[in-house]
């Protein structure tokens, strides 16, 4: 239930590993509604998850944080002082008023590139992100809920996937496959890195299963899908929605990764070719920092607020491990 | 006078603010006596257990003092109450069935424990053996993890290892609770066993069940939302309650084995106040069947008869003025009106409780 | 206990068999010809020859074979431990290379992977105890876990070595050195490994520190430590059982965690010019090399294998679930 296999550097461990094994009970222990608040019920409890949700400094700045960043990929393209991709001044200026972060080796404004760069990080990580949810969620459900012959395909399947690093994977598809685009690369993280949601799902599921009322849930005729749909999965919602979060830094970490090796899409630019072309073009030994430092900097940032934001919802909702 | 605690008040920190779970409590527990502690789910039962031996993290100490053996117990000074946990005060835990870390063999744990205490295990093993024995388990039970042992087994193992060092005080919280009808009389029997045979001197039985109380209990307390509402023996408790909080609860608890928790109080609905901002007056005031104006005030905890405490204005006023005065109605329902000896008790109850009187 | 080792054994074989299968079908499921691109590449101007060195070539990779042949030809030449001859180095062999460039690789990746582990888990763990730890070891474990390793890499490579001067930028040992067994030579190495090395451990540590604080956090908050400390057990005892407990989910994450460490490795291979797998594969990739390409990435499916095949063995040996479930019940 722990750990990903994402050729990503990233969420190392909470990103993936070991602290969705702490994350899930939130989703596990919520339904029972045993412990801590005896009070919350159903319909008080999301009210009470919003009051505490309004007061958590954690989630608070990394939402915050985020937002900015997601408003500056939106309409921070509008406002660039330059044309992103156009060459508008000599090559290789240090940063100064005119150009905030320096011009690239070919004369283009680093600022505007890097604003219109945020897009393609975004919409890479969120298809990534909802990819790897989905195929995990479908996964997990039918593995946990159907058990038997079928478990085992599955659990065999989602240790194979394990088993194959992906960056390697796609460094060969890479070779061969010369041109594709971000929808590529979003699916394509996706489908390696489903299994520690998968896994995860499918215990839960396996737990939830046995409960009182789902029982009753297949007393009253229901038919399973249905159940797992209705009964099931609302009682993951608030696991599935810390998964997504971390799913979502991962997938653009491990773009970063692809697209620095030249493995990204092959039109449009983001942060990571940002980092590849300042390193193909020796911004390194030309001491050209303002080219490769911010794209690098922003993208750490950016996950970095994901990750303090998912340790606060993990607080929200998980009363155990409020601070008091 | 093995424990007597004076007033103790203690609450848990929330984001909300302080919930009042123990909300001024007073008794005393003799040499040898068995106390059964009842009371709906959430009246602080457990609190009032744990509070005797561990305070933890979102718990506070809020007033009042516990006597143990004639000395202060420093229930709020974790370390200074290091020293009396499991020699002077134990405890089998409410969650005694997951109380075993799962990756160290149970004869291993004690040593750590011990260990970790100053002790040696191999000093007590040939008692720690012999134990084991008495409770059924299995021999090599120190050789095994506790996942190899069922729910029970687990709970008669946490049962040993818990009063393996005599504690004068031993607090049992729901040991019966999770166990099959057979098992819960063979715990209930287990707890008089280490009593008569000295391994604790007095033991506070925490219970949802009544009659697993009727048979092993010397005297019972009722508490409901953090204040103590009955004591008094065992006997007594079950045939001549006073309280009309007893009363409910024993009306609506009719056979061996059915815990009140899975029935409504019948006649008596509703549910216990929230202790975060508990009304004035009687707690049990929404929901009581006789309720009256003086019932805004807080009813004291007092000595209606020889060794038997209520807090009730209204029971206080039907002792005092005899049997059945004004409501005498009362009288009617099955547990009956103070001083009735009604002895058309259910017979199975009314048989155990003379035995746990003994 | 066999059935145990059957299963795991079998799932085992069951990867390197999907490993190998889709390794053997990417070159032949992707658009376009492999073949032609590579003839291309000798820019023979007329029509001619370049049909000759087509045939030639397509021959010579069999791949004017019937599919099932060369499946099965390709299974035949990975037992006899022919991976085939590198197109660029030519003819230099495809594990010859694989052996020179797999110590650099290993030299980084098992020192970081352990190193970060171990550590990782215990400054995770006094964090998760220490206020002070806590509020310094988690914000930057957040931190090295929200970088890429690219520019992790680059930003080292950059200040500590383009700027400072305290590290070489680039290379597996200084140029024109011998190899040997000297410490000319040998200091020369951990000089030029020492950067790359701190990269990969740093983003792992950053990992593992932050999941184990939370662990035993969850830990210290579980009935059996309650439980010790109303019996009196020390601190330290309860601590040390909810580290041994904690360990166990780290384990089990170290396996899956071995793929994403392997990219950044890459990566950071890629940065630093370091003569290991990752450089090779990278390189191999560019230039087309697919020989090389595939060679490598069975080479490192192998390697997986065998580090989980370790990580299994361990766990069994910590973890005494396992170890008494075997006989019966799943893996
Ligand atoms: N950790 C906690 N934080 C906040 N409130 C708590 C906590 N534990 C218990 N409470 C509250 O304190 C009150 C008393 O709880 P306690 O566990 O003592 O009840 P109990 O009588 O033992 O119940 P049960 O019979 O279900 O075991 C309850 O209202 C509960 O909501
Ligand atoms: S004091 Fe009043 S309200 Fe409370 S139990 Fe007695 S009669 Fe009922
Ligand atoms: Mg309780």
């Amino acid at each position: 239930m722990s750990g990903v296999d994402q050729a990503a550097p990233g969420g190392t461990t909470t990103a993936r590993g070991a602290s969705p094994t702490a994350v899930p009970l939130a989703g596990a222990t919520a339904p029972a509604g045993a412990r801590g608040g005896r009070e919350a019920y159903d319909s008080g409890r999301r009210w009470e998850f919003l009051y505490f949700a309004v007061r958590n400094k954690k989630l608070l700045l990394g939402l915050g944080v985020e937002i900015i960043f997601v408003l500056a990929a939106i309409i921070g393209p509008y406002f660039a002082p330059y044309p992103a991709k156009e060459f508008v001044a000599a090559a290789a200026l240090h940063p100064s008023s005119q150009h905030l972060l320096g011009t690239t080796y070919f004369g283009q404004d680093v600022f505007s590139l890097l604003l219109d760069s945020l897009r393609e990080s975004y919409l890479v990580g969120f298809l990534g992100a909802a990819f790897a949810g989905l195929i995990g969620l479908a996964i997990g459900f039918v593995a946990g809920w159907r058990g038997g012959w079928l478990d085992e395909v599955l659990q065999t399947l989602t240790y194979i996937v394990v088993m194959i690093p992906s960056l390697v994977l796609l460094i060969v598809i890479g070779a061969y496959l010369k041109s594709h685009s971000a929808f590529f690369e979003g699916v394509f993280i996706g489908v390696t890195t489903w299994p520690w949601v998968a896994r995860a799902v499918r215990a839960q599921t396996f737990t939830l299963r046995q409960r009182d009322f789902v029982d009753l849930a297949r007393l009253s005729g229901k038919r399973g899908p249905a159940i797992v749909l209705k009964d099931i999965a609302p009682n993951m919602a608030s696991y599935i929605l810390l998964a997504f979060i971390l799913l979502f830094g991962s997938s653009m970490l491990i773009a970063v990764n692809y697209d620095f090796l030249g493995l990204g899409p092959t039109n449009g630019i983001s942060l990571g070719d940002m980092l590849n072309l300042a390193e193909l073009w020796s911004g390194l030994q030309l001491h050209m920092w303002w080219w490769f430092i911010p794209p690098g900097a922003v993208m750490t940032l950016m996950v970095a607020a994901l990750l303090v934001a998912n340790v606060g919802l993990d607080e929200v909702f998980n009363p155990k491990l409020r601070e008091t | 006078m093995s424990l007597s605690v004076e007033n103790l008040r203690i609450a848990y920190r929330t984001l909300r603010g302080d919930v009042q779970a123990v909300d001024g409590v007073t008794f005393a527990v003799a040499d040898r006596e068995i106390m059964g502690l009842a009371g709906e789910s959430g009246c602080g039962k457990s609190t009032l257990g744990n509070s005797l031996i561990f305070i933890e993290g979102r718990m506070k100490h809020v007033g009042g003092t516990v006597e143990l053996d004639g000395k202060a117990l420093p229930i709020s000074d974790d370390r200074a109450m290091n020293h009396h946990r499991m020699r002077d005060v134990s405890i089998i835990p409410q969650y005694a069935m997951s109380a075993l870390n799962p990756t160290k063999k149970v004869g291993t744990l004690a040593h750590d424990l011990l260990k970790s205490r100053g002790m040696k295990l191999a000093k007590v093993l040939p008692e720690f053996r012999r134990r084991v024995a008495l409770v059924g388990l299995p021999e090599n039970v120190l050789e095994m993890y506790p996942f190899e042992l069922s729910g029970g087994m687990r709970q008669r193992a946490t049962m040993v290892i818990s009063t393996l060092l005599n504690p004068s005080l031993l607090i049992a919280d729901e040991v019966t609770s999770a166990l099959d009808v057979s098992n819960q009389r063979a715990v209930g029997e287990l707890l008089t066993e280490f009593r008569d045979l000295g391994y604790v001197k007095s033991m506070i039985v925490i219970t949802h069940d009544l009659s697993i109380l009727a048979q092993i209990a010397d005297t019972i307390m009722v508490m409901y939302a953090g204040k103590l509402t009955e004591k008094a023996s065992a006997s007594t408790m079950i045939d001549k309650p006073l309280h009309p909080y007893t009363q409910a609860l024993l009306s609506s608890l009719p056979e061996v084995g059915v815990r009140y928790e899975d029935r409504e109080l019948t006649g008596i609905p509703g549910r216990p106040p929230s202790l975060l901002s508990p009304p004035p007056g009687c707690r049990f005031r929404e929901r009581c069947p006789f309720a009256y104006d003086k019932c805004v005030e807080d009813p004291p905890f007092m000595e209606l008869l020889p060794g038997h405490q209520v807090a009730c204005w209204k029971a206080a006023d039907d002792v005092a003025g005899g049997a059945g005065r004004e409501h005498n109605e009362a009288s009617a329902t099955p547990s009956g009106g103070a001083g009735d000896a009604s002895p058309e008790r259910g017979p199975s109850l009314g048989a155990r409780a003379g035995k746990g009187a003994e | 206990m066999t059935r145990y080792f059957a299963r795991k054994l079998g799932l085992y074989v069951l990867a390197f068999w999907a490993g190998v299968t889709i390794d053997w079908a990417i070159p032949r499921l992707m658009p376009g010809n492999p073949i032609a691109a590579y003839v291309d590449r000798f820019a023979l101007n007329s029509q001619g020859p370049w049909t000759a060195l087509y045939k030639l070539f397509d021959k010579a990779f069999g791949y004017n074979l019937p599919l099932w042949d060369q499946y099965w030809h390709y299974w035949d030449n990975l037992f006899h431990g022919n991976l085939g001859i590198s197109l660029y180095a030519f003819p230099e062999k495809v594990t010859t290379m694989i052996a020179q460039a797999a110590p650099y690789t290993l030299a980084l990746l098992v020192p970081a992977i352990l190193l970060s582990y171990v550590l990782g888990n215990r400054i995770g763990a006094m964090a998760a105890r220490r206020k002070v730890l806590d509020n310094t070891v988690l914000p930057l474990g957040y931190l090295f876990q929200a970088m890429p390793y690219a520019w992790l890499a680059l930003a080292a490579a950059f200040y500590l070595a383009a700027v400072e001067h305290w590290f070489p930028v680039e290379g597996g040992y200084a140029a024109g050195l011998a190899s040997g067994f000297t410490w000319a030579y040998i200091s020369s190495l951990l000089y030029h490994w020492f950067l790359p090395f701190l990269t990969v451990f740093l983003v792992s540590f950053g990992g593992w520190s932050i999941g184990m604080r939370n662990l035993v956090i969850y830990e210290l908050e579980t009935d059996y430590a309650r439980y010790l400390r109303a019996l009196g057990a020390r601190g330290r005892l309860v601590r040390r059982y909810a580290y041994r407990n904690a360990v166990l989910p780290q384990l089990s994450g170290l396996a899956l965690q071995l793929g994403t460490v392997i990219g950044g490795n890459i990566v950071t291979e890629v940065v630093f010019n370091y003569p290991g797998l990752g450089h090779l594969i990278y390189t191999a990739a560019t230039d087309q090399d697919y020989a090389l390409l595939q060679g490598i990435f069975i080479f490192i499916i192998v390697g997986v294998l065998v580090a989980n095949f370790v990580i299994d063995i361990v766990y069994i040996w910590v973890d005494p679930r396992t170890r008494l479930s075997m006989q019966g019940a799943a893996a």
